[in-house]
């Protein structure tokens, strides 16, 4: 019997009132491995943000499973590249979750420290000023901060933008490295192609998803081109989705229940 | 020998007002100093001195109805403080507009109805005390009061450290693992109106900003980490008073001035002689390694 470890109920996630994830029913299995793919605001970064909880939903709900811990890299970090800080203080503040506000680090946390930047390739960079680091370096030197919060839940935005193709493939091992200790894992990627290598499961979202389970099925030929037909901007006077008025002039994903669900419920213009 | 004792020692030797003054003004730069690093590296330098402004209300109410006294007016400005930095911190944290535009509004209003208050009792003498302090009257009450604040913002600021480096280096982050987000901003524009409000008791409400940031703006030329640069920030802070204070009593000027002057004077210097200011940049880097 496999565990869930995300549960989405009839969720709902926008801003100013226009929905970005239009009613996302679904689980995410305990240990699995997501891409989450679409076209730019099919609302991937959207799902993120509401499943970690700095988005608050507009209707329904994400549960957790109880004790599940989620670390979160999203795609625009609002991180100060200018604060006078070392690599060691950026990557030390995955602590967090072990020793909270208060609790003293320890030569053990230390250890651990040198050994997630050993993990990314950036053994030694400890005393390095961030504001001297690259763009690739930095990504790398949040990942040593994922890999040090240990969560259960790992979601990942976009980690592999700007990113040079060796570093990618350090990322996607550390991801794999994840995938085998039985956490679970969603990682918003673009290329498709990385996706087939080295995803078992996609979930493919324009709004509602289009397809979602084993990564083959998901990003077949018709299932890509539905997705591409997604409108992506706000219609400003789109009619309002009544609770019981999505029967007659929408026609949303409501049926959608884990992998394995017909791939009939396209966004239709509503 | 002499000499030397008659320019540094004696004045604060033989004047009970001048280590008063030398006392407080010293306290002031230990609570106010690593504020204004703070405020240094969330970009809110100038919300320092827009706080200063918006408290003027406060003080100017304190002083309508209780006159010229010290416990008044810093209720009063620590009242109309608060309610502008938790007014525009809501603003920004709740709406589209971000800090500094609602802090200038809050601050404009605050300010006018502070001088319409003033203006409606007071001479000009009065106003100039309200803004620029009375450092060299420092009595018993106001250095208590400094006291009190300092260890309010000291102990502050060693509980909530982490969270208040996490918020400024990583907001999105500190909010993903935690809900201090939020609570520590709050906490921290809070200890910003008490310092100045405890500094416009020695330096007045325009230069008490002087303190908290011109030694935070010089430190940040010399290190590339927070807990030393507070720690330059309050150092540039005792000298910038110490030599202040002297200044002010041989050269019988106003202590305030003086004060920040110094202030100005370490932040030139900091800027040319800092190991990240100008002259190491450019002139001395002419040799680089190969890796």
């Amino acid at each position: 019997m496999t565990q869930t470890c995300l549960t989405f109920r009839d969720l709902t996630l926008g801003y100013n009132s226009h929905p970005a994830i239009h009613h996302l029913d679904g689980t995410i299995r305990k240990g699995s491995l997501t891409a989450v793919v679409g076209a730019n605001g099919s609302g991937k970064s959207t799902l993120m943000k509401g499943i970690v909880g700095v988005l608050k939903p507009m209707a329904g709900e994400v549960a957790r499973a109880p004790g599940v811990r989620a670390a979160y890299l999203p795609q625009q970090s609002e991180l100060d590249r200018s604060f006078p800080a070392r690599v060691v203080d950026l990557v030390s503040l995955g602590l967090w979750p072990k020793r909270g506000m208060l609790g003293r680090y320890t030569s053990e946390d230390r250890a651990a420290v040198s050994q997630a930047l050993m993990a990314v390739g950036l053994g030694g960079f400890e005393k390095r000023p961030i504001d001297t680091l690259s763009g690739g370096q930095l990504q790398r030197t949040l990942f040593a901060r994922v890999l040090l919060q240990d969560a259960d839940l790992i979601l990942l935005d976009e980690p592999f933008n700007a990113v040079d193709a060796k570093t990618v493939g350090d990322l996607i091992a550390l991801i794999k490295r994840w995938h085998g200790e039985e956490r679970t894992i969603m990682v918003v990627v673009h290329d498709l192609d990385l996706v087939r290598q080295n995803f078992p499961e996609t979930l493919l979202l324009a709004r509602q998803p289009i397809a979602w389970g084993e990564t083959r099925e998901t990003l077949k030929p018709e299932n890509l081109l539905r997705a591409r037909r997604f409108h992506e901007a706000w219609e400003e006077n789109a009619p309002w989705c009544e609770p019981d008025g999505h029967g007659h002039d929408h026609a949303h994903g409501h049926d959608h229940h884990g992998h394995d669900h017909d791939h009939d419920a396209g966004p239709r213009a509503a | 020998m002499d000499a030397l004792y008659g320019l540094f020692i004696a004045p604060f030797a033989d004047f009970g007002f001048m280590q008063r003054a030398l006392f407080g003004s010293l306290m002031l730069s230990l609570g106010a100093c690593p504020i204004g690093v703070f405020l240094m590296l969330r970009r809110m330098s100038l919300s320092g001195d827009a706080m200063a402004h918006a408290i003027l209300p406060g003080a100017a109410a304190g002083f309508l109805f209780y006159g010229l006294e010290i416990l008044p007016m810093t209720i009063g400005g620590l009242i109309a403080g608060i309610i502008v930095a938790l007014g525009a911190g809501a603003v920004s944290r709740f709406t589209i507009q971000r800090e500094d535009a609602s802090m200038a509004a809050f601050y404009l209003i605050s300010l006018a109805i502070g001088v319409l208050m003033v203006s409606i009792r007071g001479s000009s003498v009065d106003l100039m005390h309200v803004l620029f302090g009375t450092v060299l009257a420092l009595n018993n009450e106001a250095l208590t009061l400094i006291g009190g604040i300092v260890a309010v913002t000291l102990v502050s600021l060693a509980i909530f450290w982490r969270a208040l480096v996490a918020e400024c280096l990583d907001p999105l982050f500190l909010r993903s693992v935690s809900r201090m987000g939020s609570p520590v901003h709050f906490i921290f524009l809070g200890l910003v109106v008490l310092n100045l409000v405890g500094g416009f008791q020695a330096l007045g409400t325009l230069l008490s900003v002087g303190l908290m940031m011109l030694p935070a703006a010089a430190a940040r030329f010399w290190t590339v980490r927070v807990e030393p640069m507070c720690v330059l920030a309050v150092l540039i802070g005792f000298a910038s008073c110490i030599a202040g204070l002297l200044l002010s009593y041989h050269a019988s000027l106003p202590s305030g001035p003086a004060i920040i002057l110094s202030a100005g004077v370490v932040y030139f210097a900091s800027i040319l002689f800092g190991t990240r200011g100008i002259l190491r940049a450019r002139i001395i880097h002419h040799r680089h390694r190969t890796a």
